[in-house]
């Protein structure tokens, strides 16, 4: 193959890592923006999504597509309900204090990874894509399923945005975010607004790791990856800015698996863990974030 | 002076224990007193400067690596490495130091995670340097100190950096910049206002931090005979913070009273069962919801004014 085509390879493949680092960022950025909430625990809802994932597809019958679509919609909203509890039983009572939350969701990452690995073992699992189509292309061929999951991720991010700018309830979300004793002043619950925003930014996470499970296999170390991607992300977008985290996910996506794709991912990594810690140093706004 | 009676008679309660202990509690005690060792140099940082690092992983594999490379390449001995280490550990940490101080608060921990991590990577990088995740196996412990069977070295040695340790770390907090260092974490403007540099005091904190965790990161490496990437994962910057929590942050044995706690807490889950992950991960909820101070802390608090 020569140069070309396998640039366009890695390029599609980078696009696949920079969907779903969009949709897991987003929800992490959400909660930062809203609650002030740093969340270690993040790539861990990533993981149960996954985990969850793999139990429905397997004890729902019929043919594969059944099986994903009753997970896309079912793994979220479990992971949602976990994260709610544990808004409702740990973060509210700590009144939401940046540093205590931070050792709290460590403390709830090394719950969730311990129940994984109780519930469903140390073994990796795959889940059946929903079909298997390939585009030829005149080089190569291309599963069908890694283009659906770039458009499935797109439309998930404009559900959001439209929901956050549009509906009545981002309404009071943004509100809750500039303001929140004003936002309460105004008969509004925060505390349901913060339980909702943390589910949400849960449930992004899970539906980022239902679509990728049939490409990667469900484990349950495998939060730690996302969880670092997504906080390189939404700090290099500046944190709380959504607009910036998705342009960061499609930047770091594609910079992160060119270099994986052609040096080494060890390397990659390296760099951008670098770069996000000089970028908090030095521009604490974020690359895109306005000056403060 | 009374303090430091009090300190030196828990230090000879450690030598006795040392002494009569079968050898497998022996060399359980001997561990602990290393991992004490990182939870003190971590208290000073985060319990009296206020500086919450999710980062010590670093300086603790910058210790276990500064003597590990040496020893296993040029066949240094033993304790000349373990001061190596600890100099890596202190060197790492003014590096590490001189650009994430320049963050506070949540940055400051991100920041500090993001190098440590960087750092593991880098050290998977280098993995036919370095062992990578498989690690290096250091030379027996029966060379640690001629003439001495290794269990009882073991235990020498253990003891030593842990007695140092907590003089030292004594000494620091009881001295004018242990003083400036409390003011720091109390009230950083204020301090400012007196004079203070809050960027050197804190980096010496930090620095001070860094030796202590180095030359833990070393001991351990030695005196248990491994040496990996995975001393560089988050776990081990989270132990002495969870570490620092339980015994009480801003105490001189708090560290060791949480790191004894926490090591026979998840010894204990180990023998019932297989999730001590659990154990750790609501040890630190429950800390945070119900006593952020700790056990000495909560002590203090409830009229025993005069824990140290």
């Amino acid at each position: 193959m020569s140069f070309g085509p396998f640039l366009l390879l890695a390029v599609m493949e980078s696009l696949v890592t920079a969907a779903t680092l969009a949709l897991t960022a987003v929800g992490l950025s959400l909660v930062f923006g809203t609650m002030r909430v740093v969340n270690v625990a993040h790539g861990e809802f990533f993981m149960l999504g996954a985990v969850l994932a793999w139990f429905v597809t397997t004890s729902v019958g019929g043919p594969e597509w059944i099986g994903f679509v009753a997970a896309l919609a079912l793994a979220p909203l479990g992971v949602a309900a976990v994260a709610a509890l544990a808004d409702r039983l740990v973060l509210k009572r700590l009144n939401y204090e940046p540093e205590a939350t931070i050792v709290a969701t460590i403390g709830l990452l090394y719950i969730l990874q311990q129940a994984a690995l109780t519930f469903y073992g140390p073994e990796a699992r795959p889940v059946e894509p929903p079909f298997n189509f390939r585009i030829q292309f005149p080089w190569f061929g291309y599963s069908g399923y890694k283009l659906f999951v770039i458009f499935a991720a797109i439309a998930v991010l404009l559900a959001v945005w439209w929901g956050l700018t549009r509906s009545k309830a981002g309404l009071i979300m943004r509100a809750t975010q500039v303001d929140r004793d004003t936002a309460r002043a105004f008969g509004i619950n925060v505390d349901r607004v913060y339980a909702g925003v943390f589910a949400l930014g849960a449930a992004l996470a899970a539906i980022a790791a239902v679509l990728i499970v049939p490409i990667q296999q469900a484990h349950y170390l495998m939060g730690g990856e996302p969880l670092l991607l997504a906080f390189i992300t939404v700090i290099v977008g500046g944190l709380g800015s959504l607009r910036g985290t998705v342009i960061a996910a499609l930047v770091i996506g594609l910079s992160d698996g060119l270099i994986a794709f052609f040096y080494s991912p060890t390397l990659a990594k390296i760099l951008a863990t670098l770069l996000v810690a000089l970028v908090l140093v030095f521009r604490p706004q974020g690359l895109f974030g306005a000056k403060a | 002076m009374k303090v430091w009676i009090a300190h030196l008679a828990v230090l000879a309660a450690l030598a006795v224990l040392l002494a009569v202990l079968p050898a497998y509690h022996a060399t359980n005690l001997a561990r602990i007193l290393t991992l004490a060792v990182f939870a003190t140099g971590y208290n000073l940082a985060f319990g009296y400067t206020g500086l919450l690092s999710l980062g010590h992983a670093l300086f603790f594999a910058a210790g276990v690596y500064g003597a590990a490379l040496p020893v296993t390449y040029w066949g240094l001995s033993p304790l000349p490495a373990i001061a190596l280490g600890c100099l890596a550990g202190g060197g790492m940490a003014a590096m590490v130091g001189l650009l994430a101080l320049r963050t506070a608060g949540v940055s400051f921990m991100i920041v500090t995670l993001m190098f440590a991590q960087a750092g593991y990577l880098t050290l998977l990088y280098f993995g036919q340097i370095t062992g990578g995740d498989e690690g290096l196996v250091m030379p027996d412990a029966t060379a640690l100190i001629p003439g001495l069977s290794p269990d009882t070295a073991r235990a020498v040695i253990a003891f030593a950096l842990f007695a140092l340790a907590l003089v030292l770390s004594l000494a620091v907090i009881r001295s004018r910049l242990g003083r400036v260092m409390v003011a720091m974490r109390e009230n950083e403007e204020r301090s400012r206002m007196l004079g203070y540099n809050p960027f050197t005091v804190k980096l010496t904190a930090l620095v001070l931090s860094g030796l202590f965790a180095g030359a833990a990161g070393a001991g351990y490496a030695l005196l248990f005979g491994y040496a990996g990437a995975s001393f560089a994962t988050i776990q081990y910057s989270i132990l002495p913070m969870l570490y620092v929590l339980m015994g009480g942050a801003g105490t001189t044995l708090g560290p060791l009273l949480g790191t004894a706690a926490m090591f026979y807490l998840v010894d204990g889950a180990a023998r019932i069962t297989t999730a001590t992950l659990l154990v750790v991960g609501v040890a630190l909820v429950l800390l945070i919801l119900f006593a952020p101070k700790g056990i000495l802390g909560t002590l203090r608090e409830r009229g025993a004014r005069w824990i140290p």
